[in-house]
């Protein structure tokens, strides 16, 4: 092991051939400073170079490309030696819109690029303005829309066949746009000096963050239906969408409560000076300075919950990693699920990394104070 | 108090009695929903069931367990399952984490890219598809007469993975427990010592206390009880594994898909936790002629657990309550259990109610822990 960054050590004029050679003594500082730092760097070399053509071999030179038909016996006689990327364009469209009419499936995907391009613009400064709220809105029905139909021109789809990466980003966004507010809420609630209502937000908070997600699906799937009047029935997927809304609530409620107590007690004063009342005072003065605190947090917990949504593989809804499983059922592919598990992981790694690298951004310009 | 709209008072007690209210009506009405559903579909209420016989069958436990045992005792074996994934999975975690936030810190530019690297692409992907990840590439292995065998008495198969083991009833059991004893001895006895030399100044050896109390002792405990530490080699008997222990699939499946997940966002905890330690601390103590990894040890890393514990334990109770996934891959955990019983009884709310009731257990007393721990480490100040 080496040891910790330092500024490396001033040298003050080139004093041989490495030290004048740019590459060279660029080598030395960062891979080959100390008899130490040398030998770690030959063994990462060795194992990664090792490990490179490892993959190589398996996931390109060995790998099968395309088979006829679902005849898989190319894949299967290079079983362990390569991979059979065949199984994604056999696959790849039970795997993005699940069962949704084959003829139809456009609408799912115009949805997809909706909720893209919805997310890109929340991201964009310049829309950090109450209008988002309607664009939301707008685009949120233009969703239900497409997925459903039912108007002319689009036959209806009922949403037992939904499924893939819309009900992903459906089962994620909405349960945030939901979610949101009830968090501010409760997290107001929890600041509040009203002993009825900080107890029972503290409540609400502990006992959510303290069970495990799928206790709470669970209970949606299985315990809502016994507490709904008799004949009244939801659907599923709305009831792991009522999940998630509590579940998103409870986190979010911990992140703006930080932002809340981060705001200065001379603003609420001032506030009240004015003559504000408490929604007034919360709405105008003290909220947009709470949520500006803690948007980096905000957008890492969007992160862990669009991961999170990959439970209802549990309950058994068709979202993105189900449909993947479902994909793999069917005997002639059962054997390949590396290279189906490895092509969902990489759709979910550019979603999550695209939003950390955007929390990393805004973090840096929170650090320059912009 | 005056009784207006216009008094803060008033308005805040009316407020909390309308959302008391309203909660206090939906709750009763759901209740009464579920009463009368659940009398409909002649489902009792109440925890009697514990006491019947559960005829689930149990794979992989590590207290006794047959079908003919009672829910209780089902309930029991989960959650002893969970604990043992969690406990060890925190410390792998930990120990694993740590070692990748400080490689992310070094100063040779693969190292800290290659760290970086692995912290990026592991939690930016759901652990619940890593986890089936693992599990196809456990089942995936070879069957157990070909066993990777790296090391003889150890075998990688898709059986699990299986290791020698030493027989621990009777006098082994109290050898081990004395050099506990003499580690838990010797860490006091340590502490005074130190206490002793930073009043007089004068350095005491420490070592040949630990010599004795943690080895000395328990090898004569070993003697006088005539011990033998024969170790078990398991043996391939026909299609599996006859002796050692066994880990079976499931558990090691989840177990690495835990760590490894857990410890990316620890990798993360530990990077900044040290980087908020201000440099002076590094300059300070290399002037005074320490060497780096000393630095690290005792200057930099106890000043920097203050900033790392609060975000550690949250991660530890993550870790805690993804262990629930283990449901997906067929590990038999408390929420994996409950679900069965649940589908066998249609007990649904006490099924639930007891899941919720252990990870709200578990929760605090991590959390309990962690506040001790991290009130002990505090900064104390003058």
């Amino acid at each position: 092991m080496t040891t910790i960054a330092d500024a490396p050590r001033p040298s003050s004029r080139p004093r041989s051939a490495i030290e004048a050679n740019p590459v060279l003594r660029w080598l030395r500082q960062n891979l080959f400073s100390s008899i130490t730092s040398s030998i770690v760097t030959l063994l990462l070399v060795a194992l990664l170079a090792k490990l490179i053509m490892s993959f190589v071999q398996w996931g390109i030179l060995d790998a099968v490309w395309s088979v006829p038909g679902n005849d898989t016996s190319a894949c299967r006689a290079a079983r362990g030696l390569g991979a059979c990327w065949a199984v994604i364009p056999e696959k790849y469209r039970f795997i993005l819109f699940g069962t949704y009419p084959f003829d139809q499936q456009w609408r799912p995907a115009l949805a997809t690029l909706l909720f893209i391009a919805l997310f890109y613009v929340s991201c964009l400064r310049s829309f950090w303005r109450r209008e988002l709220m309607l664009i939301w809105a707008a685009a949120l029905v233009v969703i239900g829309l497409v997925m459903w139909g039912g108007v002319p021109g689009l036959p209806f789809v009922s949403q037992e066949r939904w499924g893939g990466l819309p009900v992903t980003l459906i089962l994620a966004t909405f349960g945030l746009a939901f979610g949101f507010p009830l968090g501010i809420l409760v997290a107001l609630g929890r600041r509040s000096k009203l002993p009825a209502i900080h107890s029972l937000c503290v409540l609400y908070v502990e006992l959510i963050r303290g069970v495990p997600l799928i206790s709470l699906l669970f209970m949606a799937s299985v315990m809502l239906p016994l507490f709904l009047p008799e004949g009244f029935s939801i659907d599923k997927l709305l009831r792991a969408q009522v999940a998630f809304v509590l579940y998103a609530g409870a986190y979010l409620a911990e992140v703006v409560r930080g932002g809340l107590q981060a705001v200065p007690r001379g603003q609420h004063e001032a506030a009240d000076a004015l003559g504000l009342s408490y929604w007034q005072k919360n709405r105008l003065i003290i909220l947009p300075q709470a949520i500006r605190h803690v948007i980096p947090p905000l957008v890492n917990t969007f992160i862990a919950f669009f991961k999170d949504t990959s439970l209802v593989l549990i309950i058994g809804i068709f979202d993105l990693l189900t449909t993947a499983k479902t994909a793999i059922i069917d005997p002639a592919w059962q054997a390949f699920s590396v290279e189906v598990f490895i092509f969902v992981a990489v759709i979910y790694f550019v979603f999550c990394f695209a939003m950390s690298r955007y929390s990393r951004h805004l973090e840096a310009q929170g650090r320059r104070g912009t | 108090m005056q009784f207006s709209l216009q008094d803060d008072q008033f308005k805040g007690l009316l407020w909390q009695i309308a959302v008391v209210g309203i909660t206090v009506a939906v709750i009763a009405w759901l209740w009464s929903n579920a009463l009368h559903n659940l009398s409909v579909r002649r489902i009792s209420t109440g925890f009697a069931f514990l006491g019947r016989e559960a005829g689930m069958p149990i794979v992989d436990t590590w207290i006794a367990y047959s079908p003919k045992d009672t829910y209780l005792r089902a309930f029991i074996v989960g959650v002893v399952n969970t604990l043992r994934v969690a406990v060890i999975g925190i410390v792998l975690a930990t120990i694993l984490g740590t070692i990748v936030g400080i490689a992310r810190l070094s100063s040779n530019w693969l190292l800290s890219r290659l760290a970086a690297v692995y912290v990026e692409a592991l939690r930016d992907i759901p652990p619940l598809l890593q986890l089936l990840f693992w599990y196809v590439l456990m089942q995936g292995l070879p069957p157990a007469r070909g066993a990777f065998n790296p090391i003889d008495g150890v075998f990688l198969s898709n059986r699990g993975l299986v290791v020698p083991s030493i027989p621990l009833d009777g006098g082994q059991f109290w050898v081990i427990a004395a050099a506990v004893a003499g580690l838990i001895v010797f860490h006091l006895l340590r502490r005074r010592l130190i206490q002793q030399q930073i009043q007089d100044g004068h350095a005491r050896r420490i070592w040949p206390y630990g010599l004795l109390l943690v080895i000395v002792l328990p090898a004569l405990l070993s003697w006088l009880l005539r011990v033998s530490w024969t170790v078990t080699l398991p043996q391939l008997r026909g299609f599996n594994f006859v002796g050692g222990w066994t880990f079976a699939p499931e558990y090691f499946a989840l177990l690495i898909a835990l760590v490894t997940y857990t410890s990316s966002f620890i990798a993360e905890i530990v990077r900044s936790g040290i980087q908020a330690v201000p440099k002076g601390q590094w300059d300070a103590a290399l002037a005074l002629g320490l060497r780096r990894s000393f630095v690290l040890r005792q200057i930099v890393l106890p000043q920097a657990l203050r900033v790392i514990i609060p975000p550690m334990t949250s991660q530890y109770l993550n870790l805690t309550k993804n262990s629930s996934l283990a449901v997906a891959i067929g590990y038999q955990d408390i929420v994996s259990i409950a679900n069965t019983t649940l589908n066998q009884t249609g007990q649904a709310i006490e099924a639930i109610a007891l899941i919720m009731a252990v990870f709200l257990t578990i929760s605090l007393g991590i959390s309990l822990f962690m506040n001790w721990y991290n009130a002990r480490i505090a900064l104390v100040e003058r």
